[in-house]
């Protein structure tokens, strides 16, 4: 690799984030639209930084009461019990399944933690202009845009059990606040890691030396 | 198609650019500094990803319609379907949420589907009128709000949970979604995006034009 990359931003070059058509546009300024689909050119996300911190602290803001209020109520003739994401795990847990005990509890609590604190990394290394371990901060990026989603298996799985279990007075399970608050945990961080820009991680790096052996 | 082997990009991960090398079929061009996947080569992509996409329409349907799973508990029965999951939620005050599970169960799978096949029969015959371009966008989009994958393992652990305490039948719909599941991931790893693109009509009316240097010393990397 030689020691200045040859970038877009560098050469005068714009991509089109819709159709990945490389275009020059005239002015460095207002780059205009893609001469292909029309859609409005930008060499980086505008304001990515701003935008994905203000995601980040809002979505581990929600994070808090997603984890401590109950998510579901269970009615049965002889009790009533509400759980909350947590107390649901130990319940599959306790009741052996193990398996799914550990799926939820790495899909609830561990991937939404790791995808804040891991933005939250990115965004930092890229404030302070970091050369290094680009692939693997790019890599990171990448894993975490992957795994966001399975955050929401346990809104599912309430939305079910409420479609469900309605045999009153039999039984009957209803959603409680805990749900919404958790859905948007995983819509947040969802816009947070999409507003990032990952081009912004390779950015600090021009007119340095490679470091990143 | 050989206008795209020589077509130079910038990666959309980190923005160098490179060119992007002739492939063979099956090969896919990564880029050397990134590892970003760039462009592979997938000959009859378009048939291909038309015959999945119908497919999953169909498996998409069942889903819809058809119970996902009943319970039964004390000589009493129930079933549900995902809207019937959707519909409890809204009536029992959690709407936003309901309206969220909507979406990434049922709205935008549909859109997924709806939004391919029309890309995929109107750019038969190129070049393809420019709302297909949109199309093309709004596709990706809707992609990256369905979750009907999510829903199946949600659904697993609901059935989990409740089979603790009564009895549970999957129903058709749950076999559906599976299917589904299979047929989301096949139609959307088959398609090939550049290939749409390059035969849709320029916004500009001019149509592809090759005005840019050519970069040899940065040539993205070929590989299976």
């Amino acid at each position: 690799m030689n020691a200045v990359a040859r970038t877009g931003l560098r050469e005068g070059f714009v991509s089109c984030e819709a159709c990945g058509l490389l275009s020059r546009p005239v002015g460095a300024e207002e780059p205009g639209e893609c001469p292909r689909c029309g859609e409005a050119l930008e060499f980086r996300r505008r304001n990515a930084i701003q935008r994905t911190w203000a995601l980040v602290i809002t979505a581990a803001i929600c994070y808090l009461p997603a984890n401590i209020l109950p998510v579901v109520r269970t009615t049965t003739l002889t009790s009533e019990e509400t759980d909350t994401i947590i107390s649901g795990v130990v319940r599959l847990y306790a009741s052996g399944s193990w398996y799914l005990a550990l799926i939820l509890l790495i899909a609830s609590v561990m991937i939404p933690l790791a995808k804040l604190s891991a933005l939250a990394y990115l965004l930092i290394t890229v404030q302070r202009g970091a050369v290094r371990n680009n692939r693997e901060r790019a890599r990171l990026y990448r894993v975490m845009e992957i795994i966001g989603r399975w955050s929401m298996v346990d809104v599912f799985a309430a939305t079910f059990a409420v479609g469900l279990v309605r045999l009153r007075p039999l039984m009957s399970v209803a959603p409680r606040p805990g749900v919404l608050f958790f859905s948007a945990v995983v819509v947040l961080t969802i816009i947070a890691a999409e507003s990032f820009d990952p081009r912004l991680i390779w950015d600090s790096s021009h007119g340095k030396q490679e470091t990143n052996d | 198609m050989a206008s795209l082997s020589t077509e130079v990009v910038a990666c959309p991960d980190c923005d160098l650019l490179q060119r992007i090398p002739a492939l063979s079929p099956g090969e896919a061009a990564c880029c050397p500094r990134c590892g970003r996947k760039l462009a592979t080569c997938n000959p009859g992509s378009l048939e291909r990803t038309t015959a999945l996409a119908v497919a999953a329409a169909i498996a998409f349907l069942v889903t819809n319609m058809e119970p996902l799973m009943g319970l039964s508990l004390a000589g009493r029965e129930a079933s549900t379907t995902i809207a019937g999951g959707v519909w409890q939620m809204w009536e029992q005050g959690e709407k936003i949420t309901a309206l969220l599970i909507a979406l990434f169960a049922v709205i935008a799978p549909a859109l997924q589907i709806g939004f391919l096949l029309a890309i995929l029969l109107s750019v038969r015959r190129p070049p393809a009128p420019r709302w297909v371009g949109t199309l093309l966008r709004w596709v990706q989009i809707a992609g990256s709000w369905s979750m009907v994958e999510v829903m199946m393992l949600g659904i697993l652990v609901s059935l989990v949970k409740i089979a603790a305490i009564a009895r549970v039948v999957p129903g058709i719909g749950i076999f559906a979604a599976g299917g589904l599941i299979l047929l989301l991931a096949a139609m959307s790893s088959s398609f090939d995006p550049r290939e749409a693109w390059s035969r849709v009509r320029w916004v500009n009316g001019e149509g592809p034009r090759r005005t840019l240097p050519s970069f040899g010393s940065d040539a993205a990397e070929a590989g299976r």
